[in-house]
């Protein structure tokens, strides 16, 4: 339970910065990326751009794997459903809630 | 995917009878089921017990935000709240909080209410909220291209 709540909070943390949002973008097209290839056409560093995808791999939203002599990076949709879920099942709450406040007030 | 949820619902009733049943700390345990220990006051912290079926364990602790009569009504709380056992005392200081806000407005056949919570992004205090809202443009438009790619490919 705390785990997955860290989770949760990682994941939004980390699809809270511009760049990250957009190397997301690049990368839930399904094709895995090296670093280089991320970086063409940013106005970032190798660096900045390395440790924004390292924010998006603590969140589990991307991983490195290995080809060769270089570290390409894929999408994982995984967290990024599971926040949609737990933001269904608080929006259902609320759903709720609000029926039983209408009859409350217009009885 | 937003990092906030709206909700609408037109009420068939006053809009005095509407602020009273979010802001009477007894009314609002009604319809919400808690059981709330005393009165909302903006700036302190609101105490009590959720009385919902299979949650009566859990404790309910909000921090009152604003209350402008038969406008606005808003709190934070810790989110996702901890379903903390009412004699085990949990520090709520160290989770992430989420801003709820009830708006009220006039209309032909009685209130609008608008509810929204919002923050879900927040990981320490308001600062992670406030580049959300810079960056709300690009935000949004990101999450819909995130949004269809998970729609399409569960």
């Amino acid at each position: 339970m705390a785990a997955k709540r860290r989770t949760r909070v990682l994941v939004f943390a980390a699809l809270g910065d511009p760049t990250r949002l957009s190397l997301v973008a690049k990368l839930c097209r399904g094709q895995p990326r090296s670093i280089s290839q991320l970086t063409e056409r940013s106005k970032l560093t190798r660096q900045a751009i390395t440790k924004h995808l390292r924010v998006l791999e603590s969140a589990g939203i991307v991983h490195s794997v290995h080809a060769g002599r270089e570290s390409l990076f894929e999408f994982d949709p995984q967290p990024i459903a599971e926040v949609r879920e737990y933001l269904g099942f608080v929006s259902q709450q609320w759903d709720q809630a609000l029926l039983r406040l209408k009859s409350f007030v217009e009885d | 995917m937003r990092d906030s949820i709206e909700k609408r619902i037109e009420l068939k009733a006053p809009i005095s009878r509407v602020w009273r049943a979010l802001t009477d700390y007894r009314e609002f345990g009604e319809w919400f089921r808690v059981k709330l220990d005393g009165p909302f006051v903006p700036g302190q912290v609101s105490r009590g017990q959720m009385t919902y079926p299979g949650y009566e364990h859990v404790k309910w602790e909000a921090v009152v935000q604003k209350m402008e009569p038969e406008r606005l009504f808003s709190f934070t709380w810790p989110h996702p709240r901890t379903f903390a056992k009412v004699d085990q005392p949990v520090d709520y200081s160290e989770e992430p909080t989420t801003l709820v806000e009830f708006r009220l407005a006039i209309i032909a056949s009685g209130t609008l209410l608008v509810l929204t919570e919002s923050g879900f992004d927040n990981l320490h205090g308001d600062r992670r909220l406030e580049a959300f809202r810079r960056n709300d443009g690009g935000w949004t438009e990101q999450m819909k291209n995130i949004e269809n790619y998970v729609a399409h490919e569960p």
